[in-house]
């Protein structure tokens, strides 16, 4: 049995301990703002916080979330570790219009709020390296490179 | 149909729009559910209530290039209602919301906005007369002294009275609908031309919009399929003993295309899947590669083919004393799509009926293909299009919905067909791999004076559209290969390169190899004729649009003036049906590394609806067609595809991305399509930057591999 705490809520899953968090939060507890695209942690469509920290879910299995908190996206803005940031974030990214088809995004907020939340004013090139596993095939880049230095506040 | 669709899953989504309104998506569709009991709708689209809510249904699937906030907006222009306080929901499948020119509900071809535009303008305009005769009814006054002014009233300047849509709604629905409906002009648009936000987008932050992979119904079994690997290869038989010993794994069977592994998971079908042993006849494409495919095609462009165009004498043309020739063989290899949700679909065949979700392009061929499975009239049919985690034309294949059915069938439970990365990567529809050899003759003054071309693919059309294959040869040939410059002698050629490889539309169809080969082609041209490459475009084209689009994007670029030390810059122009696309490409080359650093990009698209989603589909199809020209590639060997993944299969990244500088060209009187054509212009581009920077012409694809070759 895992048990781990997803959104503030306790689950006590029964699955087996390799299974990908991934399907754990998608297919057994029913949340599915968290995306499934590659399986193998290339993509970052599935990225979640794990104790505060940007995982791939797809790649980290359930006996390694045991005891642990997950944030996933449907709960983001509103609760957990970097609630303000993904907030903020959530708002640059309606401003900035980035979402094109929207599937890549839960992970690119994700991946995005722990980077600010390390690193508040990050640098061009620290997002460029932060932001380098998470794939956009609609090539958004440019507006989420923009609308991550809205969030942070940081101008041109 | 709603007796099928009550008894579907309910995915209903309802948010919180700009100011305080409620705006919704019901991704079902369910016309029950809309209170017909009391409402104006004067067609399919558009449903006002007492209450004053404007539903307007979009059949186009929302795939990311804006269709769900487009659409609406050409509605909201001439019902002269405000867009942000419109109900917005994706239609069912059905003959009501065919296409007007396809006559089939599909989404593709950037065929969206050029199709729909006038339709949804007129429609909208019908029910705003019908709601000014109704005002006209109800306060005994001429219609023509009424008007609206874009906030959903109808007023008296000659009383000062008002009355809402909602108000009116019964009374309208009870008028004859008018035969003819004027437009506005232009200069009074207050909807079209302005960059209005899109209404998904605040759903797709905070991940309550609903994919096709999120489907969910009472009951479901997730599937994975284990298909052939060899193209053009059978299943002979399969031991599923230790599959089904697999925890989640519920049940094993076979369907047209493999084995279909069910579970009560998604993981736990994939793990069951790695514990089927199958057999199989690789049947006689078994050792077919990339490099077999090359050299044969190579033959057959240098072999008579299909005669595609003949104007003038090419061949006199190029003997004359006072011309240089030149001549050039390109390559493309296979590319997919890589839509960052991979394929998917789910089927519940039940009680006669059959319900199909997903991320669908093509919902009338989706109901066409589950009826004939199914053994079920198409009207038995009923198919919920969800949001599509990208498409780029993989979505217009019907291969998961015809999974999910027949697994459904054999099952006799709802299932889900879901692809792995490795399936979507090894069993998309791709690019063909292209081979073209061309050449030409400029003379003395730069005129291109000749110009021939022999094209070899396998043509998606022999497989989607037979029909349109006349005399043998690609009707997307012709077309994109030669539609902006004159030409006075031109020689085109086609030969059909009859593989088993199944290819589709993919992005920009035909211009995204066309404009390619033509637009490095047309560099040599320039270079052999001692002309500026820039010079040399203008003066051979004489489209004027095509020339003030060139013309942008060499000015914003700054053209000729000095770059920085090591950056060199390329140009070219592309034209996909009537849109227009010319861009110059910064990049600095290093050894066997490439840098793009700015991408100069004139965009012409006619009348511009949404001025926001056009800049955005603009620097999007720049990554995607960077991203193939770089990277994209799908070797064969052995029969079967090579790659697997993102990680021998990579695609632009955040930190390869440049940076994009839009120019949106004046709208003219007619929309085109805007999600597509610019796509094709910043690989060739590119190449003729690094032409530019090194005197090396590169003719095969992808990029990363020519400089590494």
């Amino acid at each position: 049995m895992i048990s781990v705490n997803i959104n503030g809520e306790q689950h006590e899953l029964d699955v087996a301990p390799e299974m990908p968090l991934l399907w754990a939060i998608r297919d057994v507890v029913g949340l599915t703002g968290t995306k499934f695209g590659c399986g193998v942690a290339e993509c970052g469509c599935c990225t979640v916080h794990l104790d505060g920290n940007a995982v791939r879910s797809c790649s980290t299995s359930c006996a390694n979330a045991h005891g642990k908190q997950v944030t996933t996206i449907d709960v983001a803005g509103q609760k957990g570790e970097h609630k303000a940031i993904v907030a903020r974030l959530q708002e640059a990214w309606i401003v900035e219009q980035v979402p094109q088809c929207g599937y890549c995004q839960s992970g690119q907020i994700m991946q995005a709020a722990a980077l600010l939340a390390k690193t508040p004013k990050p640098t061009d090139e620290q997002i460029n390296t932060t932001m380098a596993g998470n794939i956009c095939r609609c090539g958004a880049y440019q507006s989420i490179h923009a609308a991550i230095k809205r969030a942070a506040g940081v101008t041109a | 149909m709603s007796a099928i669709l009550n008894r579907g899953i309910f995915l209903k989504m309802t948010v919180a729009g700009g100011a305080g309104l409620a705006l919704g998506l019901d991704l079902r569709g369910d016309a029950a559910a809309k209170g017909q009991a009391a409402v104006f709708s004067p067609n399919a689209y558009i449903a006002i209530t007492p209450d004053g809510l404007v539903t307007v249904q979009v059949s186009k699937s929302e795939m990311g290039q804006g269709v769900m906030t487009g659409l609406p907006m050409t509605i909201a222009e001439e019902l002269d209602y405000p867009y942000e306080r419109m109900r917005i929901e994706q239609s069912p499948a059905g003959p009501e919301y065919y296409d007007p020119v396809s006559r089939s509900q599909q989404t593709n071809g950037s065929t969206t906005t050029p199709h729909m535009t006038d339709p949804m303008r007129k429609m909208g305009a019908t029910a705003r007369a019908m709601l000014l005769a109704a005002a006209a009814q109800k306060w005994g006054v001429p219609a023509a002294g009424l008007v609206t002014k874009g906030d959903g009233t109808v007023s008296d300047p000659a009383t000062g009275r008002a009355a809402s849509y909602g108000e009116l709604a019964l009374l309208a629905a009870l008028q004859p609908v008018p035969a003819d409906v004027k437009l506005k002009t232009p200069d009074r648009f207050r909807v079209i031309g302005q960059p209005k936000r899109r209404i998904d987008i605040p759903l797709k932050v905070n991940g309550r919009a609903r994919y096709g992979m999120d489907v969910k119904v009472p009951g479901m079994l997730y599937a994975s399929v284990q298909k052939p690997a060899v193209f053009g290869g059978k299943v002979v038989d399969f031991d599923a003993t230790e599959a089904l010993k697999v925890k989640g794994v519920k049940k094993v069977v076979q369907i047209t295309s493999g084995v279909a592994v069910l579970a009560d998971n998604t993981w736990s079908a994939m793990q069951g899947r790695f514990k089927l042993k199958v057999r199989y006849d690789d049947g006689k494409w078994a050792n077919l590669s990339s490099d077999q495919i090359f050299a044969e095609a190579e033959k057959l462009a240098n072999s008579p083919g299909a005669v595609a165009k003949h104007t003038g004498d090419a061949d006199a043309a190029m003997k004359r004393p006072d011309v240089k020739v030149v001549a050039a063989t390109y390559r493309g290899p296979y590319v997919a799509h890589a839509a960052m949700e991979p394929v998917n679909a789910t089927a519940w065949v039940h009680d006669g009926i059959v319900e199909v979700w997903g991320p669908i392009q093509t919902q009338t061929a989706a109901q066409n293909v589950a009826a004939k499975i199914a053994g079920v009239p198409v009207e038995k049919v009923a198919v919920t299009t969800t949001f599509l985690g990208g498409a780029f034309g993989r979505k217009n294949e019907t291969d998961p919905v015809e999974d999910a059915v027949e697994a459904s069938m054999k099952a006799g439970a709802p299932v889900k067909v879901v692809y792995s990365r490795e399936d979507d990567t090894q069993h998309d529809f791709y690019r063909s791999a292209n081979t073209s050899v061309f050449s030409g003759a400029v003379d003395s003054t730069g005129k291109i004076v000749a110009y021939k071309l022999h094209n070899v693919n396998t043509s998606q059309f022999k497989r989607r559209a037979p029909q349109s294959m006349a005399n043998g040869v690609d009707p997307s040939l012709v077309g994109s290969t030669v539609v902006v410059y004159e030409l006075p002698n031109v020689h085109a050629e086609y030969t059909y390169h009859d593989l088993p490889i199944p290819t589709g539309f993919w992005r920009a169809p035909s211009t995204n190899w066309n404009s390619f080969a033509t637009e490095v082609f047309i560099d040599e041209l320039a270079h052999a004729a001692g002309k500026d490459p820039y010079e040399f475009r203008r003066m051979n084209i004489k489209d004027p649009r095509a020339l003030r689009a060139l013309d942008a994007a060499a000015e914003k670029a700054g053209w000729g003036k000095p770059l920085p030390p090591g950056v060199h810059r390329g140009i070219a122009i592309t034209v996909l049906s009537n849109s227009i696309a010319a861009n110059v490409v910064e990049a600095s080359f290093s050894g066997k590394s490439v840098k793009v650093h700015r991408v100069v990009i004139a965009t012409d698209v006619g009348m511009i609806i949404n001025p926001a989603i056009v800049e955005a589909q603009a620097r999007s199809s720049v990554n995607y067609g960077l991203s193939a020209t770089l990277m994209g590639k799908i070797a064969i060997e052995k029969g079967r595809v090579v790659q697997n993944n993102f990680y021998d299969a990579p695609v632009l990244r955040h930190n390869q991305a440049p940076s994009i500088e839009v120019i949106l060209m004046p709208p003219g009187p007619v929309a085109y399509g805007t999600g597509e054509h610019c796509t094709s212009a910043v690989g060739p581009a590119l190449v003729n930057a690094y032409f530019a920077a090194t005197g090396k012409r590169v003719r095969s694809l992808p990029f990363n591999d020519a400089l590494n070759a």
